[in-house]
This record gives structure tokens, sequence and C-alpha cells, in this order.
């Protein structure tokens, strides 16, 4: 299975919750498939999608879903122990470890060679971390939700891209419209 | 009340109720004001990139929010200055030690000093000296032209503001 795929298998668990989805083509993937006001697509800043929903999951009580890819927890690995040691127990960090950098052309990661992102995030001191096969992807997230702990899934899958078009949308208006979806009741 | 209380005593009277830092030795009485403060969570970081992410989600989530980081920062968050806060639109405080000016015992540090107005500058950034201790005074007005305007907002803190080294 590949990046699209799962989302495209989730997209019914994404859809009621507040989701911060990775630059680049997991942004596009999730907007082709199931564009909704609780979506905070990153236009770009690679590596910044974890930061900004355990951000978020600390101020407010709602969910929060992080789509992270493998090559953005690498370059901002300082997440790992800042999500251990804040504990938000709404805060659900799915990492899509495709052991690439995706959106640049399947480039390899090292998490495809000696590199365990689940044994990082465990040595960092997260509590809840599932590393999952991408066929499982739904049920473990659906277990997250319902843990009430902060939770780390590393979903190993294949790489691979979907051909989707760029997102044209206003970065305002993409920012406003979650704010509005997360201030609702 | 000394300078520490009073800067922290301003970020919360603006409504500021989350706060990441990075140390600078400069930095350390405030950060500890800001840590002990019931009513501002405090959320270290690793990289100042990172805790700009943070903000920006503290932000959408309803918080208002600031970074405390040295000036070598700018540095590192040039990036996330461009294509995440001022892309999207956010308001950023960034309380910042700026290092490397008269008094500074570390040559190191003069070497991003130099760059520090000139990269504020060229990012269209806001940016305000406080050089005397009487410059504190401005700071809540600058904080709320900050949330006013949407805006990163610098306020760069040197060696004498803050009683040499
Ligand atoms: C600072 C910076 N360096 C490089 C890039 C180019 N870039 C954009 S997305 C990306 C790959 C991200 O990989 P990953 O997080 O694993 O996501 P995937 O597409 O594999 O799901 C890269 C290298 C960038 N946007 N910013
Ligand atoms: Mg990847």
């Amino acid at each position: 299975m590949i990046r699209s795929e799962i989302l495209q298998e989730i997209a019914p668990v994404l859809r009621d919750q507040l989701v911060i989805c990775n630059i680049g083509i997991p942004s596009q993937e999730l907007h082709a498939i199931d564009d909704q006001p609780t979506n905070f697509y990153m236009l770009g800043t690679m590596g910044l999608a974890s930061s900004i929903g355990l951000g978020l999951a600390l101020v407010q009580p709602k969910p929060v879903i992080v789509i992270d890819g493998d090559g953005s927890i690498l370059t901002n690995l300082g997440t790992l122990p800042t999500i251990a040691n804040n504990p938000a127990p709404n805060y659900i960090l799915l990492v899509i470890d495709n052991g690439s950098y995706g959106s640049t052309g399947d480039q390899p990661t090292y998490t495809g060679r000696k590199t365990s992102l689940a044994g990082m995030a465990r040595a960092a001191g997260c509590e809840r971390v599932v590393e999952c096969r991408a066929e499982d992807t739904g049920t473990v997230l659906q277990d997250a939700l319902q843990a009430g702990k902060a939770t780390v899934i590393i979903c190993k899958c294949e790489s691979g891209n979907a051909k989707m078009p760029v997102i044209t949308m206003d970065p305002v208006t993409i920012r406003d419209r979650f704010m509005q979806a997360v201030a609702a009741d | 009340m000394n300078i520490h209380q009073r800067i922290t005593g301003d970020l919360v009277a603006a409504g500021i109720g989350f706060v990441t830092t990075v140390p600078c030795k400069q930095l350390a009485g405030v950060i500890e004001e800001v840590d002990r403060h019931p009513e501002i969570l405090h959320v270290p970081s690793n990289k100042e990139d990172e805790g700009m992410g943070l903000c920006a989600g503290a932000w959408m989530g309803g918080r208002r929010s600031a970074i405390i980081m040295q000036n070598t920062a700018l540095g590192v968050t040039i990036n996330t200055l461009a294509t995440l806060i001022q892309f999207y639109r956010m308001p950023l405080p960034m309380l910042i030690s700026y290092r490397g000016e008269p008094g500074e015992p570390v040559a190191c540090q003069v070497e991003m000093a130099v760059h520090t107005k000139a990269l504020l500058a060229q990012l269209l950034i806001p940016a305000y000296h406080f050089h005397r201790q009487e410059d504190v005074e401005e700071l809540p007005k600058i904080l709320d032209y900050t949330f006013m305007c949407s805006k990163p907002v610098a306020i760069l803190t040197d060696a004498s503001f803050w009683g040499g080294y």
C-alpha cells in the first residue's frame, strides 16, 4: 500500500477530526480525497506538522491527528522529546513511514535502512508508540482516538505518490476556516 | 517587581498564555518567570523553528503565543518565518536577546549580531530595539500591535538593557 491508499482508507475517520497534514504530496492527496475545513494543509515548512499539532492539542480539548512523514520527522527530530515531555492526551502523531522523501521523487530516507522511528520515539520518552502495517492503520488510529493518551503511530508502507493537483487555496483561507472549525462546538 | 516579572506580566496582560523558549544566558531570568507563571503554559522547544510550529498551533487553537529566543536563532527560523508565520498570516511576538552588541565577551556572537537587523529588515519584520531598561515601557504597545497586524514582530534586547553580562 502507498500513502494515498492509506489516506483513502482512513478518510472516514479523519473527516470529523482536526488534522494537520504534512507538506507536499501528502496534503495534495488528502485535499483531493476529502477536503474538509478541519484539515490544515502545510504548503511549506517541512518538518513542523508534528509541532503545530502539538501546540494545538495542548491548548484545546479536541483530538488532533497529525499526518506526518518519515523525512519530516527526521528533519525535526527535536519534536519527539517535546511530544514525550509535554503529553497531550488528545494528540495523535501518525507517521506515514514510506522510507522516502515522497514529494521530491522518492529518494530514500534512513528509516528504510537502519533507523527505527518507533525506537526513537520510545527512546525520546513517548509512552504509547504503535508500529503498524499499512493495512492496519484505520484500526490503530481508531484505537488511538479511544486511548485518551498521546499516541505515536509509525505506519510502515511502500513509497509512491498519487498524481493530484497542487493546492491553490490561499493559505490565509486554509488557516481561517481551520480556526473556525477548531472553535466550533 | 524586577524586569523579568515585569516582562512576564506584560505578556500575560496582552493575553499570551503559551510561551516556548530556547535559552540564552541573558534570558534566564525571564524564562524562569515565564515557567513559574500559572497563566502561561511554558513548553520549552529544542530548536526555534520547532518552537514557532508550537506557537502556530497554539494560536490556531485560540491561545495567544510567543517565543523567547536568542538572535542567533534567526539563522534557523527564516524559512519558518516566511513560509509558516508570514504566509498564513499569524501573529508572533519574538522576545529576542540581542547578543553580540557592545559589552559582548564572546566574539562568535558578533557574527550573527551584524546580520540581525539586516535579516529582520529583509523579511519585513517590524523590529524594536530595547537598549535602556526604561524601553520596556513600550512592550505592552508592541504586543498589542503584533496581534493587531498578525505579523511576526521582533523585540531585540541587548546587553545594556539586561544590565550587562
Ligand atoms: C527545508 C526544506 N528542505 C527540503 C524541502 C523539499 N521537500 C518537500 S517535501 C519533502 C519530503 C518529505 O518527506 P516525508 O516527510 O517523508 O513525506 P512523504 O512525501 O514521503 O510522505 C522534501 C525533501 C523543503 N520543502 N524544505
Ligand atoms: Mg516519507
